[in-house]
């Protein structure tokens, strides 16, 4: 098949998948069994993609081109193809998963929640091989509105409230910021293509080029930066599949990965490097990340603290992109990958506490090790991938990071680095003690469940699973985030 | 002379002579069929002169043969080429919605009199498209203002008297200080073609005469255009006109005024004199911002959904006007083709709420809950109307949104820019609500089983939401046209 084949059917397989869960409402197993194989064989053919790609003649796909010069385009590049790559991969686990959790839970709407997946998945697959901020900038506004049938998925008012929350600051600020930014570019050098060191001649100047970079990385609300971070905690209201695809890895990579994409390609490394504006960023950015630590330390509410976690974590992307230097674009670009399995692992345990324990506090934990062994050991191994320690990826990503802070000479950095990595430890492993070690409490009255059902701890065994393998494994996903930053 | 001479004027003759025959005729069926008919074949002209234009330059065309300045000149350049394309394929799809809107809404012994109105409406406003001659453009506005009033009156709710009575004091109003300002320009030039007073305006443009008139005629313009503060008359006339009136007068009326704006200010009285010698620009683009901003809020509180569009399109009228006021010539290409855009979408959505009232009786929010699996197709084009509205690409209201913000940037007014992005961020939230409604709401317990709008209602929407998407892929024909006119009218002016 030839580039441009696979790139048509790389974006049309999710959206077939949308039509063929509506088709086969009528019967649940058949309507879920179109998604899992939908969501394999579009991991077949990113991979095909990958596989067959020539990084220095990637084929084009033109959908189409409503201004002269500025197309609706898909063109692979490494960093999109490895965001591409988790993002179908975790799709059909994450859907066994749902299958698992949306039954037990007794959900309403299993159809739209099914298609309105597909759907995003399709618009994460536009953002991820985007060939120029414009076409991004379609597909993640897409994304926005995709996922919002699942964040209010409920119903309820606190539902349609979140809901509200959730689109209004990622609409706002992508087309109040984003959208301001990528025209202006336009009016200054007539491209939004993503070119190889940025697209800024010497004419612009440095002012400009702060102005536009704040624009750019302030208007990525689905980045999660303080002070645009409320939607993901309001989002959290949604089913834990949603949680723990989308806004673990999904809506949220996709907001880094915008991040780093335009750092990388809109200005370049050597750009930023010289910005004024990439320092205060930088200082936003760690400021992000202890402040959701210190916060996530505070929850009780096992979800929230993973949102908060969440939100700390991609702080280390923009923070690896503001750098400055390649190093830290690959530990972002790392960051992307490692985080996604550590963190997926994470949200289907506490998924699975909630549906099989009834439990959503992390107060009321206490010895479900010994019920639930598989879910908690899972759970252990996120923790320690989320804290950055061996032998799981989080290690990997944070050690490109903390070199690419020591290559940059940025102090802060790494100071904010390794206080952060004190903090992550000291909100996960005080749950992974509570829950293997201490006696469960006396007044519990939900004490007589087992282990989660198995299509669940199918897919956190699997989850945990890479995020051990990516340890002794980075070779793969560390060839394209190395292929993003070498001259073409 | 062979048929094909006289294109520029059977774009006006076809409906202006169907419109008596209607009332001759006095039957509901027979008096439909021949509007249809007529405002098809003045679409079918539209389209011939249009190519006429872009192949062979402008045309000019002499009313019984009398030579300008002292007989009348139909004059069609591409500007007004382009914008008869827009009002007569609005009234051609239109027609085809009215047959069941209007049996519905009208009792049938008026009928044949609503279409005969309806008519001279759409004549009057293809003629100020073609006429080169500012007495004629007083002339055709009065007979569409006429017409509007009456087909305005019409409507189910008996607060249409008192809305069709607004419009008729304010139109009026403004019908006068045209006038006042064509005798003015009269009085220093001795005449009346607009390419005559082009040429001999800056000669005595220096005159306090020149300037009252001036003036007059844009407050005038501005009233019909519905520019804020002007547009005090607009919401109740949407709201309580017929729905086919409303989708008709909202995207073609305030549209023509637009084209009579461009037409005077930057043709006869010239950018320089218009933009840069009066401060025009200056206001022209307050008053744009000021509408996109207060109408748009006001929008977003509104529960009756009529009114709601209605002051949506008060603040659409505000970027044209913001376009023209930036004084580039990718804000006048902006300004120009949003008047096609805008008439695109907006039809597209009146019609679709027509739709809704043809089966539900009325349009309030409380009407959409649980609409979405109710009429889903008439939902989805409100939704994609909607997104074509606010802006979102691939719709034709994103082009002409980037090509306002790419004016407002050359210029380097970045805070206007940020309010144009506010004002697209209102319209989200206006359509949201909708959405939020028809999809996210649950259908009341009472309410009355609702089937989706007939055939007849849905091609007509369907047709306009996909030219909507069409143009926003493919912008060779609106955009191509829309600069190169104001190419010409930025020109001409220096």
């Amino acid at each position: 098949m030839s580039g441009t084949t696979l790139l048509s059917l790389i974006l049309a397989v999710p959206l077939l998948a949308a039509i063929g869960v509506v088709l086969t409402r009528a019967n649940p197993n058949l309507r879920e069994g179109v998604s899992i194989g939908a969501g394999v064989i579009l991991f077949a053919l990113v991979a095909t993609l990958t596989g067959n790609m020539d990084w220095h003649a990637p084929p084009t796909l033109v959908l189409a081109e409503p201004v002269p010069g500025l197309a609706l385009a898909l063109t692979p590049e490494p960093l999109g193809v490895l965001f591409a790559l988790i993002a179908s991969f975790l799709w059909p686990i994450t859907t066994i998963y749902a299958l698992g959790y949306m039954r037990a839970h007794h959900e309403q709407n299993q159809t739209r929640f099914y298609t309105a997946f597909a759907v995003s998945i399709g618009a994460t697959m536009g953002i991820a091989l985007a060939g120029n901020m414009f076409t991004l900038f379609v597909f993640y506004e897409i994304l926005s509105v995709a996922t919002y049938p699942l964040v209010t998925h409920a119903g309820t008012d606190k539902a349609k409230q979140a809901g509200r929350i959730y689109l209004g600051l990622l609409m706002s600020t992508s087309i109040g910021f984003m959208l301001f930014a990528m025209i202006w570019t336009w009016q200054l050098t007539g491209t939004l293509d993503f070119t190889h060191g940025g697209v800024f001649g010497e004419e612009v100047s440095e002012g400009v080029l702060s102005i536009l970079l704040l624009l750019y990385v302030l208007g990525t609300g689905k980045a999660a930066l303080m002070p645009f971070h409320r939607w993901l905690p309001a989002a959290m209201v949604a089913p834990t599949p949603v949680s723990a695809l989308l806004h673990a890895v999904a809506v949220v990579k996709a907001g880094v990965f915008t991040v780093l994409k335009v750092s990388v390609y809109i200005f370049g490394t050597d750009t930023i490097a010289r910005i004024a504006a990439a320092d205060w960023l930088l200082v936003l950015a760690g400021f992000t990340i202890l402040m959701a630590s210190l916060i996530a330390l505070r929850k009780d509410n096992l979800k929230a603290r993973l949102a908060y976690s969440t939100i700390s974590q991609l702080s280390y992307i923009v923070l690896g992109a503001m750098l400055g230097v390649a190093a830290g674009a690959i530990g972002g670009g790392m960051h992307i990958a490692m985080h996604a399995f550590g963190k997926i692992t994470l949200f289907f345990c506490a998924g699975a506490i909630m549906v099989t324990a009834h439990k959503t506090k992390v107060s009321e934990l206490n010895g479900i090790g010994r019920r639930m062994p598989w879910t908690m050991g899972a759970f252990a191994i996120g923790s320690i991938s989320m804290i950055g320690a061996p032998p799981a990826a989080g290690f990997i990503s944070k050690w490109y990071l903390l070199m690419g802070a020591l290559d940059a000479q940025q102090l802060f950095a790494i100071a904010v680095i390794v206080i952060s990595t004190v903090l992550n430890a000291a909100y996960f492993m005080p749950i992974v003690y509570a829950a293997f070690f201490k006696a469960p409490d006396d007044s519990d009255t939900h004490a007589d469940h087992g282990e989660a059902v198995l299509p669940i701890r199918l897919a956190l065994i699997a989850t945990a699973t890479l995020a051990v393998l990516v340890f002794f494994f980075p070779g793969a996903p560390l060839a394209l985030v190395q292929q993003m930053v070498a001259s073409p | 002379m062979t048929l094909i001479d006289h294109l520029p004027v059977l774009a006006v003759i076809v409906p202006l002579l169907a419109a008596p025959l209607c009332v001759l005729i006095d039957r509901a069926r027979p008096a439909w069929l021949i509007a249809l008919a007529a405002s098809w074949l003045s679409f079918g002209a539209a389209i011939l002169l249009l190519l006429q234009v872009t192949q062979s330059g402008t045309i000019s065309y002499h009313l019984g043969g009398w030579p300008p300045p002292w007989g009348i000149e139909y004059r069609i350049d591409l500007l007004s080429a382009y914008v008869l394309l827009i009002v007569t394929a609005i009234a051609a799809v239109v027609m085809v919605f009215a047959w069941h809107s209007v049996e519905s809404e009208i009792p049938s012994e008026r009928i044949a009199r609503f279409y005969a109105a309806l008519l001279l409406a759409f004549a009057g406003l293809a003629g100020i498209t073609t006429t080169g001659d500012a007495f004629n453009v007083f002339v055709f506005l009065e007979i569409s203002s006429l017409a509007s009033y009456a087909i305005i009156s019409m409507g189910r709710d008996r607060r249409a008297l008192n809305a069709a009575f607004q419009y008729l004091m304010m139109g009026t109003i403004g019908a006068t200080f045209i006038l006042i300002g064509i005798g003015f320009l009269y009085m220093m030039t001795g005449t009346l073609n607009m390419q005559d007073l082009a040429a001999l305006l800056p000669e005595v443009s220096d005159t306090r005469t020149v300037r009252a008139g001036f003036a007059f005629l844009t407050v005038g313009i501005g009233l019909k255009l519905a520019l804020f503060p002007l547009h005090l008359w607009l919401p109740n006339a949407y709201a309580y006109a017929p729905s086919t009136v409303t989708a008709f007068l909202a995207a073609t009326a305030t549209k023509v005024a637009v084209y009579a704006l461009l037409r005077v200010l930057l043709d006869v009285f010239g950018v320089e004199f218009s933009l840069q010698a009066m401060p025009l620009n200056l206001i022209l683009m307050v008053l744009g911002l000021v509408g996109i901003v207060s109408a748009s809020l006001v929008a977003v509180f509104q529960d009756d959904i009529k009114r709601m569009l209605a002051y949506s399109s008060v603040a659409q009228i505000g970027y044209m006007v913001l376009g023209i006021g930036l004084a580039n010539t990718t804000g006048v290409t902006a300004a120009i083709l949003h008047v096609f855009n805008h008439a695109l979408m907006k039809g597209a959505l009146f019609l679709a709420l027509g739709a809704i009232a043809y089966r539900l009786g009325t349009a309030t929010l409380r009407d959409f809950a649980g609409l979405g699996r109710r009429m889903p197709w008439t939902m989805a084009a409100i939704v994609i109307g909607g997104l074509s509205l606010i802006g979102v690409p691939p719709t034709a209201g994103f082009i002409s949104k980037w090509y306002l913000v790419l004016g407002t940037l050359e210029q380097g007014l970045w805070p206007v820019t940020l309010l144009v992005l506010f004002g697209s961020l209102l319209a989200l939230i206006y359509v949201w609500k909708l959405v939020e409604a028809a999809y996210f709401k649950p259908a009341p317990a009472n309410a009355p089983a609702v089937a989706e709008a007939p055939l007849s209602m849905l091609i007509p929407v369907w047709l306009l939401v996909g030219a909507n998407v069409y143009f926003g892929i493919h912008t060779d024909i609106s955009v191509g046209v829309a600069s190169q006119a104001a190419t010409q009218l930025m020109g001409a002016g220096g």
